[in-house]
């Protein structure tokens, strides 16, 4: 073998070694920079007929509502206005996941009580018992003092069992387990253009990490728009 | 050495009771930390901690002293209204365990009571049964 083979077999193999290590770092870390950077949009889209340019795209957005908080105050789409709000479904009596789920949202309301930006809402679904007084009792024993932050919420059963289903939680009325109703433990992340952006098993202290660094990525992509907007 | 057929037929038999009683025993150990997991730990915690004023603690609570010998009828009958436990005030409903025979009452009584720092009295099954008596009586093992 001459020096100049030997350089060449030298310089081919050295290429070879660097893309390979570079290409799947390349691929790797687009990827992840995109799926950091942007959160997925949740739900059913639908086609519909725009008024001027036929049929559109629709990404699912949480329905209109107006339901009254700990503090007898109404509360509708408009108190999360320019908000980004996680949601969830419990009753006050709840002796199955709601404790567990419920002190797990409270870890995510910890973290972002310095926040304004960042809004909770929890459903009753048993408005037949958890009143006001018995809502507001809930919060404060939570020690959640602060009700424009996290808001405790009733409405009639058949508006909060829709809503269950517009934040894709299920729940229903289940005369054989505990308590009386079965429901299941998600947390939603609903950002300012009322559009679900994550969901998460609120007794999964594992999802509940994942929420927790989604929430800072949300709130980075309404401060960038809002730029671009201002622009 | 060689085994003749009446032989065999006890070996085979000693080895089977040793295999029956070790399942007998997996089936029953940790009892009352599993039954704790699956009945209690939502509400109440994975270590006994509560759930600030809403759930009161377990672990270091002075009202398993205090009311040691309510304990079993609470377990298998719930508990609702007001009660105090370290000096604060709680009023959550608890469901009871209707389900729960007298000896797993027994368990997991004596693991919360031996649990994340607990030093309180352990229970025998008699005594529980002994207790269960005032809410419907005993359930067997």
């Amino acid at each position: 073998m001459t020096f100049s083979t030997l350089r060449h077999t030298l310089s081919v193999s050295l290429l070879a070694l660097a893309s390979s290590l570079l290409f799947p770092a390349c691929s790797t870390n687009s990827a992840s920079a995109d799926s950091e950077t942007k959160l997925p949009y949740l739900g059913d889209r639908a086609m519909q007929p725009a008024p001027m340019a036929g049929p559109a795209d629709t990404i699912f957005t949480v329905p209109t509502f107006t339901l009254t908080d700990q503090e007898g105050k109404t509360i509708t789409n408009d108190t999360f206005k320019g908000k980004i709000y996680i949601t969830d479904f419990f009753f006050a009596t709840c002796p199955s996941i709601c404790p567990k789920m419920q002190s797990e949202l409270l870890r995510v309301y910890e973290k972002f009580q310095g926040d304004p930006r960042v809004l909770f809402l929890s459903h009753t679904i048993d408005p037949a018992h958890d009143s006001i007084p018995v809502l507001r009792d809930y919060a404060e024993r939570l020690g959640v003092k602060d009700a424009s932050r996290w808001h405790f919420a009733t409405a009639q059963h058949d508006t909060i069992f829709g809503l269950a289903r517009a934040y894709m939680t299920g729940a229903q009325k289940d005369a054989t387990v505990k308590g009386g109703f079965a429901h299941s433990g998600t947390f939603a992340l609903v950002d300012t253009q009322r559009h679900i952006r994550g969901l998460y098993d609120g007794m999964e202290p594992s999802q509940v990490e994942k929420l927790m660094q989604d929430i800072p990525l949300l709130l980075k992509e309404i401060e960038a728009e809002k730029q671009t907007t201002s622009r | 050495m060689n085994l003749g057929p009446l032989q065999w037929v006890r070996a085979t038999a000693v080895l089977l009771a040793v295999l029956l009683l070790a399942g007998c025993f997996t089936k029953r150990k940790n009892e009352g930390a599993r039954l704790y997991a699956q009945r209690c730990a939502s509400c109440h915690g994975e270590n006994g901690e509560g759930l600030r004023r809403l759930i009161p603690p377990l672990a270091g609570s002075d009202y398993l002293g205090q009311h040691r010998s309510s304990l079993p009828c609470q377990l298998r009958k719930g508990l609702a209204g007001e009660i105090t436990v370290n000096g604060v005030k709680y009023n959550q409903l608890m469901p009871g365990n209707e389900s729960l025979t007298d000896s797993e009452i027994t368990n997991l009584l004596n693991y919360v009571q031996t649990s994340w720092g607990n030093k309180e009295e352990v229970w025998t099954i008699k005594e529980v049964a002994d207790e269960l008596k005032y809410c419907g009586g005993a359930r067997g093992l």
